[in-house]
């Protein structure tokens, strides 16, 4: 049974990573749930929460407002925040109950953006998905409503997906942006790492978008209707950074949007495996592969795999069928918690990682 | 001393009870010492947890069990929008746990006792706990499911945590009384080995017995043989209360406080009931001069600020604080408990500055958290909030309990204030005195 799981944990929920994902942009988050969400994510997903005031608030929602549709309980509380921090933005996530309930998000969004003057956006969450859907649609959002039109410069990159819950050991993000110097590249903006709002409003300027994790995705698709932009999937890591950097530049010339972690796989039987997001996933397999010849299979736990996965990797959904999976693996990359489900034969080579095992994934 | 933000600080003589502050929007700061519902869970021995909700809502506690290094014990049924859409959520939580179950009792580790944590979702949804745990007991008839909870927007029932601290003690079943033996339930640590609830039952040849002491199941059924139930935190009495009238015993209540008068009130209840003889308390209430002297001395009028994560008691301990001339100068909490009215009438008229904070409000999300003196801080919470090494890492009182807690925290106070901590690293580990992997 998939929905059940004996000892593995669970990937990190979708209003985390919308939380994840906006958390450095200047904007007030406010997750419309009754306790518990604010404190799992500042617990266990978010890295920067005890040094950075990041505005994030859960509304406190009671049965009785949620039984009876008092949503004016949450537009107040939202507005009077609001005129209080002065934030850019406002972003509203939903979860399981209002969900249940069908409490009118966009409406209430609007309501409050009336009420204070500040950009107000729906972040279509439940608690129901995994953080790559949440930070994925937390970041369009943010592309739907604050990029400026522009025309595209040359030799001007953003990176798109970068979050602690992929990229959580220190230095990653800034290896990240080294990389697209060397490939020749001026970044104008990394979603959302280390960039302001306002840089990432002219993201329209790119030539070409580095999506370095499936969160990146719907904001590389936005923009890619929007400006033409094309874009490239992969994470620079050692031994396929070279190939990357070409494919990146003859993204840039072509405007072909191009997946080197999916198309220029190594096909065949696999026993070694990688275990985690697409995207990261993908691109650890394809370097093995260039390093050993030999074909290595993506294992998917997530929802976000789109169309990331090469033919021969998996996309799995939950314990059993990750289990399922790695049954003739010899060789497991991934995190530690997943070490229950490996054969007893296979050697664990571990990969933490932040939004499987939390922050658990920095101690080791 | 904080600057004032308005809303969510209040001076003590202009406090309402029993809530401070008007409801708005809430964070959490990173102190997360305070045990949690799976922490709680973890004191019944052998029993495994199952949680039964969305991703998101799943995401702390199975963590919470994995940085405890007990993830053996816990598993999950994740429910998704689906289910929600079809109708399917009481059968994918019956089948979820059976399926869980199933798998244990092939690996030959089938708990003797399951506690199960269903959610709002099941709540607003109308599933039948009842039909799910006939189902399961059906299918396991040898394993004790324990109903637990862990819905947190029914606030206006008993919280979660007061609940699990009732069902976790639902399994033990009425037998004969052993008149030697008095339990402690519903407390997440054990009381210190000097205290004067001990020394008071060791006078008189009783026993104490806890959940903490209990390595196997068995043993911890056992406690059902206490003749006396014993409560010492808030959060515990329900459960204590439900657990002594249901096997027929006695339960006493006898919070840990920082009032000499009724902690000498507490122990003479005991001692009747136990049939002990009176005693008087100068030389223990001397012994506590003493040890608030020293702190004092040593601490000078350096500001204090207090906060309810260290103790259920903040205001009393605040009181008794200023009573020996130290400069408490805020105390973080929301609400006042009806223990602590008298507490804060003598700070109403007593100490009127003495500021009363919101640990929740969004002001003190982004309020300075400097302070320009160096400041001592009673409780992890506080000491995040003025930004000071120089605090007290204590939660729900640790163990502490009568006069011998008053001068263990003197001393704890004295340390705190000559040993700067980390509190960068201290204070984000949960369940403070649980295993964690940190």
């Amino acid at each position: 049974m998939n929905r059940s799981q004996r000892i593995l944990p669970v990937y990190t929920g979708d209003v985390s990573g919308a939380c994840s994902a906006l958390f450095e942009l200047g904007g007030m988050v406010v997750i419309h749930d009754p306790s518990g969400c604010n404190s799992t994510y500042n617990t266990h997903d978010e890295t920067r929460w005890y040094d950075h005031n990041s505005m994030i608030f859960i509304s406190a929602l009671m049965e009785r407002d949620a039984i009876l549709g008092n949503d004016n309980k949450l537009v107040d509380d939202v507005v009077d925040a609001a005129l209080e921090l002065k934030p850019r933005f406002i972003a509203i996530c939903n979860s399981p109950i209002p969900f249940i309930s069908g409490t009118d998000f966009p409406a209430l969004c609007k309501i409050i953006e009336r009420r204070t003057n500040i950009p107000c956006l729906y972040v279509r969450t439940n608690g129901m998905h995994d953080y790559t859907v949440g930070a994925g649609r937390a970041l369009a959002e943010v592309a739907h409503r604050f990029v400026l039109p522009t025309k595209p410069r040359e030799q001007v990159a953003n990176i798109l997906g970068a979050t602690p819950l992929d990229f959580c050991e220190p230095g990653a993000v800034d290896r990240l942006r080294a990389f697209v110097g060397d490939a020749g590249f001026e970044l104008l903006s990394c979603w959302a790492m280390g960039s302001t709002l306002d840089e990432l409003m002219r993201s329209g300027e790119a030539a070409v978008n580095l999506v370095v994790s499936s969160v990146g995705i719907p904001v590389a698709r936005l923009l890619r209707e929007r400006f033409g932009t094309p874009y490239v999937v992969g994470v620079p890591i050692d031994g396929f950074a070279v190939p990357l950097a070409d494919v990146l530049t003859r993204a840039a010339k072509t405007g072909e949007c191009l997946l080197p972690t999916r198309d220029a796989r190594v096909q065949g039987e696999a026993t070694c495996y990688v275990v985690g997001e697409p995207v990261a996933a993908t691109s650890r397999a394809a370097a093995l592969e260039i390093a050993a010849g030999e074909p290595v299979r993506a294992v998917c736990a997530v929802e976000s795999a789109f169309d990331l996965l090469g033919p021969i990797d998996v996309r799995a959904d939950g314990e059993e069928e990750v289990e399922q999976a790695l049954t003739n693996a010899s060789t497991v990359y991934a995190d530690k918690l997943y070490a229950p489900v490996c054969p007893a034969s296979a050697r664990l080579m571990p990969l933490p990682h932040l939004a499987f095992s939390g922050r658990q994934a920095l101690a080791r | 001393m904080l600057k004032r933000l308005g809303p969510s600080v209040v001076d003590a003589k202009d406090a309402t009870t029993p809530v401070l502050f008007d409801s708005k929007l809430e964070f959490n700061p990173p102190a997360h010492g305070v045990w949690n519902i799976v922490h709680v869970g973890m004191l019944v021995p052998e029993a495994h947890q199952i949680y039964v909700c969305a991703i998101n809502c799943m995401r702390g506690v199975v963590l919470t069990a994995a940085e405890m290094g007990e993830s053996e014990r816990f598993s999950c049924v994740v429910l998704k929008e689906s289910d929600i859409v079809r109708g399917t959520v009481e059968q994918v939580t019956i089948e979820g746990i059976a399926d869980v179950l199933r798998k244990l009792d092939a690996r030959g580790t089938l708990p003797p006792c399951v506690i199960v944590f269903p959610v709002c979702t099941h709540h607003f949804l109308g599933v039948s706990m009842a039909r799910v745990y006939r189902e399961l007991r059906s299918e396991f008839p040898g394993v004790d499911f324990v109903e637990a909870w862990m819905d947190p927007i029914m606030k206006r029932r008993l919280s979660p945590d007061v609940r699990l601290r009732k069902a976790m003690y639902d399994p033990l079943e009425p037998c004969e009384a052993d008149d030697a033996l008095v339990a402690l339930v519903g407390s997440d640590f054990a009381l210190d080995t000097d205290c004067d609830l001990r020394s008071v039952l060791a006078t008189g040849g009783y026993r104490l017995v806890d959940a903490q002491g209990c390595s196997t199941y068995a043993e911890y059924k056992g406690l059902a043989a206490a003749g006396t139930f014993v409560s010492v935190y808030p959060n515990a009495v329900y459960g204590a209360s439900k657990l002594a009238k249901r096997l027929g015993r006695r339960h006493l209540y006898l919070p840990a406080s920082f009032d000499y008068g009724e902690i000498a009130d507490e122990c003479d209840e005991l001692r009747a009931i136990l049939r002990l003889p009176t005693v008087d308390y100068v030389n223990q209430i001397s012994r506590c001069e003493e040890a608030l002297a020293v702190a004092r001395t040593r601490i000078g009028d350096a500001p204090i600020a207090i906060d309810a994560s260290l103790h259920p008691r903040p205001l009393g301990l605040a009181r008794l604080l200023l009573e020996h001339g130290f400069r408490v100068e805020e105390v973080y909490l929301d609400g006042v408990s009806g223990e602590e009215i008298a507490a804060l009438d003598w700070l109403r008229e007593h100490a009127p500055h003495v500021q009363l904070s919101s640990i929740v409000l969004p002001e003190l999300r982004v309020s300075p958290r400097e302070r320009e003196v160096k400041t001592l801080a009673l409780g992890q919470k506080a000491a995040w909030f003025c930004g000071t090494p120089y605090f007290v890492n204590l939660v729900e009182g640790g163990g502490l309990w009568g006069y011998a807690g008053i001068r263990s925290l003197a001393q704890l106070m004295c340390e705190a204030w000559t040993t700067p901590k980390d509190t960068r690293d201290l204070i984000p580990r949960k369940g403070l005195g649980c295993a964690s992997c940190f």
